[in-house]
């Protein structure tokens, strides 16, 4: 019943956003005032994205890095998005 | 063995006095010798809500500084003859508290009580990074916000590398406690659920208190609110997450209002 009010109204729940921006920011901030190396991420970021710049044009929002600490091991992902155009120019500046 | 637990949350506003005052008297009310401790220094407010703002002659600072003897500092409950106070100083800065006093106020307290609840102010700061200090235990105080979701998890990383157990390679025991829940707006997705609130802090679940207009009536007349309304919807709360402080395993529930056969029949009507 609720559901189907909330889609006559148009309006979903703000939860789910507020769970994501929340995630990606927080695998962000995690180390700094912690345990963890302080600026590390931030250092793994820039020099990744500088590394990247050099064959790819870039929007620097684009570039997330997150460190999931796990118990025993942490898990380092990069994210990258490339736009189109820039792709093709990647693949002719590999071969 | 008495125990030493830090109320504490990063973020002002979430509720930390409240549930300073509320487990502190839900303790007494177990039977346990509680003495709770205002570390906000230069704001205090425990004292106000638990109804006590007429009877500090002396203070934490004093005590600190060597001032005023403990016992000159502790104000006796006048509802629950086990719960004491130590106020925060009003007119000092937090620069007055020291690592040293602290741990000497600590450590006596330890010998003449079963609990010691440090109500941490809000902030990083050096009152906030004293009060959790000497913690043996914390309950960190989180609303179902971004904000005070994101701050909660900086004060963990602070509790996990900034007290004295973790410096001497131990864990400080953390509990989360939810507070200001709205289970029927988190069911509607417009608030984060505890499962949203758990998964991103990774801290085991104290207690989940219930928005509630119980807790604003209790700090109005300046009674922790397990004592002003024991039925109420917030009161079994905080009474469940005292139960499960001293160990027991209670199921987790939100506690609802029991409403009155003319609030439901109006509320029915209104729907």
């Amino acid at each position: 019943m609720m559901n189907l009010l909330r889609l006559m109204s148009g309006r979903s729940g703000s939860a789910p956003v507020a769970r994501e921006r929340l995630q990606i920011l927080l695998a962000h901030e995690r180390g700094v005032g912690g345990s963890g190396a302080p600026e590390l991420l931030e250092l793994l970021r820039s020099e990744i994205l500088a590394v990247v710049s050099k064959h790819v044009d870039l929007d620097p929002e684009k570039v997330v890095v997150k460190l999931d600490r796990g118990k025993f091991v942490s898990m380092l992902e990069v994210d990258i998005e490339v736009p189109n155009a820039a792709q093709r120019s990647k693949l002719v500046a590999a071969t | 063995m008495a125990k030493v637990l830090v109320v504490t949350s990063g973020k002002g506003g979430v509720g930390k006095t409240t549930s300073t005052a509320a487990l502190g008297a839900a303790l007494a009310q177990a039977g346990q010798s509680v003495v709770v401790i205002d570390f906000d220094v230069g704001l205090r407010n425990l004292d106000l809500v638990m109804g006590a703002e007429r009877r500090v002659v002396f203070d934490l600072i004093n005590v600190v500084q060597g001032v005023a003897k403990l016992s000159q500092a502790l104000i006796r409950d006048k509802r629950l003859e086990n719960l004491w106070l130590i106020p925060a100083s009003q007119t000092r800065d937090k620069d007055a508290l020291t690592d040293e006093g602290v741990r000497r106020v600590i450590n006596e307290l330890r010998t003449k009580f079963d609990w010691i609840l440090c109500d941490s102010p809000a902030g990083i700061e050096r009152g906030a990074t004293l009060a959790m200090r000497y913690a043996d235990e914390a309950v960190i105080v989180t609303n179902p916000e971004v904000s005070s979701v994101r701050d909660s998890d900086r004060i963990i990383g602070m509790l996990d590398s900034k007290t004295a157990k973790a410096e001497r390679g131990e864990r400080v025991e953390k509990h989360l406690l939810v507070t200001r829940y709205d289970a029927s707006r988190a069911s509607r997705g417009e608030m984060l659920s505890i499962d949203d609130i758990l998964e991103i802090l990774a801290t085991p679940l104290l207690g989940i208190i219930p928005e509630s207009q119980d807790v604003l009536r209790a700090s109005n007349v300046g009674c922790p609110v397990t004592l002003n309304n024991t039925n109420s919807a917030p009161s079994r709360a905080y009474m469940d997450a005292v139960r499960r402080l001293m160990g027991e395993t209670v199921p987790m529930t939100v506690p609802v209002e029991r409403k009155g056969l003319m609030n439901r029949l109006l509320r029915r009507r209104a729907a």
